[in-house]
C-alpha cells in the first residue's frame, strides 16, 4: 500500500479518519458540512524544492501532472517532483474546450487514444475526484457522399481497434440535434459518424484531481518555479537550474506543451514544433440544448454545452506563429460564420468570453513522448490542438518511458526520429505544414 | 493584425497565405550531410519568441511573396521586405521567388 508513503512530507504521521477529511466521499461531505468544513486537507502541499530528486517533471499541467501521478501510482517510483512555472492547471489544461474522444484514422493513434478514453472512464473512481465526466457522444456530422465514405472508412477503422463508432443517416441525426440547419443549399447534412464514449470533462478538475492524488503519493508540486537551464555531464542529465535553485535530477521529463521548443532550446534541442494560437469561445448561459457534441463537417467548428449553460465553440488555429495567447478578428469571424452555418439560431446568442492558447504545433500534426539526444532527458510535447483528450494515457505513456526507458506499446509511434524516417502520423495528410494540421 | 504589404501598403490580415519560418534555406543536396541537413530543413524549427522573419503571400492583393518580421509574443510587425530582395541578397536560392516579376 502506498499509503505508508502518503504523509512522509506532512506531519509524519497518518491522521485518524476523524480528524481530517482526506477521502472525498458523501459521507465525509456531510461531516464537514456539519463541522464548518474546517477539517479539509489542502488538496496538495505547497512544496518547496528538495536538492535532488530521482525524477523531475518540468510543466505543472494535466500531462506533467499525470505523468508524475502514474510513476508513484504504477510504476513505484519515489523523490519525484513537478515544477512549474506559474501555479498549477495554469495552461492549455485550463484553456481548452474539454472534449475527450478516440475517433482517429491512424493505426498509431486510435490505440493511444483509446487507452486515454478508458482511463477516462474510471478517472475519478482512481482518483478519487470529481472531473464532471460527461460521456454525452462526439457527432461528427458529414455533408456529401464522399465525406459519407470518408467517415465509414474512419468508423471502420475505429472499430477494428476495439473503440466506438456508429454511422448515423440524416433521420439519426435528426432525432439527436432537431435545431441544425439539414437543408442548406450548400451544406445540407446528410448524416454522421457518433462516437457515443466521447464526451466532455470539467478540465480545471483534471489538474487538480491529478495534482491531489499525485500528492497523496508523495509527489512534491513546486509552483513559481521556472527551469532556467538544465546542468548535462557528458551528454546526460544532471539537474536543472530555477528560479528557486539547483535542484538535482537523475531523469527529467519535459510535459511544458506550448513552451516545448523554449525549454528543450536550453538542453541544445531544436525541434519540430511551431508554437501556434487557438482561440475558443463561451456564450452566455442558456438553458439546456446541446447534448452531445457536434462537428460541422464543411468548416472547422465543434461545439458543445458547459453545465453552466454557456456553449463552447472553437474552431481554426490562427495559422501563424504566435505566443500571444490571443488570436486575431479573422478567425472569430471564420468561427461564427461556421456556426451560423450549422446552427442558425445561434445568432441570438452573444459571446461572453473568448480566448487563446498556445499550442505546440508539430510538423504532422501528432505528438512526440520519445527519449532524447541528452541521456535522462525526455520529452513529452507537441500536442498540437488535441492535447487535453490525451492527457491520463500521455501521462501514463511518458510515465512508462521515464521508468522503463522504453516507450509504452501505445505510444511507441510518438518517436522523435519518425520525421528523419518518413514515419509520419499525420491524420489531415497536409504534409509539413504546422499552420495547416 | 495588419500585414504592410510593400506594394499595396498595409492590409488585412485574411488577404495573405501564412507560409512559416523565412530563416531555413534549402541545402545543397551534393553536400556530404546532404540528408540530415534536409531533415533539419524540411522539419526542425528554432521557433523563437521574439522578432522572427517569416514568409506571407498576399494572395488576395497583389501576389506577391513578402519577408515579414513579427514579434511572435506581441503580434507587433516590424517590417516587410519583398521576398525577391531577399532571394537575390542571399546566394542560395529562395523558394519563394517563384512569383513572377510583374
Amino acid at each position: 500500500m502506498p499509503t505508508a508513503r502518503i504523509f512522509r512530507s506532512g506531519s509524519g504521521r497518518t491522521p485518524s479518519m476523524f480528524e481530517q477529511s482526506d477521502r472525498y466521499s458523501l459521507f465525509t461531505l456531510l461531516r464537514e458540512g456539519l463541522r464548518g468544513h474546517t477539517g479539509w486537507r489542502p488538496a496538495w502541499r505547497d512544496a518547496a524544492p528538495q536538492p535532488a530528486y530521482d525524477i523531475v517533471i518540468v510543466g505543472g499541467g494535466g500531462h506533467g501532472l499525470a505523468t508524475a501521478y502514474y510513476l508513484a501510482k504504477t510504476y513505484n517510483r519515489i523523490k519525484i517532483a513537478v515544477v512549474e512555472k506559474g501555479w498549477i492547471g495554469g495552461g492549455n489544461v485550463g484553456r481548452n474546450t474539454t472534449i475527450i474522444r478516440s475517433n482517429y484514422l491512424l493505426p498509431a493513434n486510435i490505440p493511444f487514444y483509446e487507452t486515454s478514453l478508458k482511463l477516462w472512464e474510471g478517472l475519478e473512481q482512481d482518483l478519487n475526484y470529481n472531473a464532471m465526466i460527461s460521456q454525452r457522444g462526439v457527432v461528427n456530422l458529414y455533408h456529401s457522399d464522399a465525406q459519407r465514405d470518408a467517415y465509414v472508412r474512419r468508423g471502420n477503422a475505429i472499430l477494428m481497434h476495439g473503440a466506438d463508432a456508429e454511422l448515423l443517416d440524416e433521420a439519426g441525426v435528426r432525432r439527436m440535434l432537431p435545431f441544425l440547419d439539414f437543408d442548406g443549399a450548400r451544406f445540407p447534412i446528410t448524416g454522421a459518424l457518433l462516437q457515443r464514449r466521447g464526451g466532455t470533462v470539467r478540465h480545471d478538475a483534471v489538474a487538480w484531481g491529478y495534482a491531489r492524488a499525485a500528492d497523496r503519493l508523495g509527489v512534491d508540486i513546486i509552483q513559481n518555479c521556472e527551469v532556467t537551464g538544465f546542468r548535462i555531464e557528458d551528454g546526460k542529465v544532471t539537474g536543472l537550474d530555477t528560479t528557486r535553485g539547483h535542484i538535482g535530477a537523475a531523469k527529467v521529463g519535459l510535459a511544458c506543451a506550448g513552451r516545448t521548443s523554449q525549454v528543450a532550446a536550453m538542453a541544445g534541442l531544436r525541434l519540430p514544433i511551431e508554437s501556434h494560437a487557438l482561440q475558443a469561445f463561451v456564450s452566455e448561459a442558456i438553458k439546456p440544448f446541446i447534448d452531445t457534441v457536434v462537428t460541422f463537417g464543411a468548416g472547422h467548428f465543434y461545439i458543445s454545452q458547459s453545465d453552466k449553460g454557456g456553449l463552447v465553440f472553437g474552431g481554426d488555429i490562427e495559422g501563424y506563429n504566435s505566443y500571444a495567447s490571443r488570436g486575431n478578428l479573422p478567425v472569430i469571424e471564420d468561427v461564427c460564420e461556421c456556426g451560423m452555418a450549422l446552427i442558425p439560431s445561434l445568432g441570438r446568442l452573444r459571446i461572453v468570453r473568448h480566448w487563446g492558447g498556445i499550442m505546440d504545433m508539430t510538423m504532422d500534426g501528432s505528438p512526440i513522448i520519445d527519449r532524447t539526444p541528452v541521456e535522462g532527458l525526455y520529452l513529452n510535447g507537441g500536442w498540437c490542438y488535441g492535447g487535453f483528450k490525451a492527457t491520463p494515457a500521455s501521462g501514463l505513456c511518458f510515465a512508462h518511458l521515464i521508468a522503463t526507458g522504453e516507450p509504452h506499446a501505445v505510444a511507441s509511434a510518438y518517436r522523435l526520429d519518425r520525421f528523419a524516417t518518413g514515419h509520419l502520423i499525420d491524420e489531415k495528410g497536409m504534409g509539413p505544414h504546422p499552420q495547416l494540421h | 493584425m495588419r500585414i504592410p504589404c510593400t506594394y499595396c501598403g498595409n492590409r488585412q490580415l485574411d488577404e495573405f497565405t501564412y507560409f512559416g519560418d523565412a530563416t531555413v534555406r534549402r541545402p545543397d543536396s551534393e553536400a556530404a550531410d546532404a540528408l540530415p541537413a534536409f531533415v533539419s530543413y524540411v522539419y526542425d524549427r528554432t521557433n523563437p519568441t521574439g522578432p522572427h522573419r517569416e514568409l506571407w503571400y498576399h494572395g488576395l492583393g497583389c501576389r506577391q511573396w513578402l519577408v515579414v518580421t513579427r514579434d511572435i509574443t506581441t503580434h507587433e510587425v516590424l517590417g516587410a521586405q519583398p521576398a525577391r530582395d531577399v532571394a537575390s541578397r542571399s546566394a542560395v536560392s529562395a523558394k519563394p521567388a517563384e512569383a513572377p516579376a510583374s
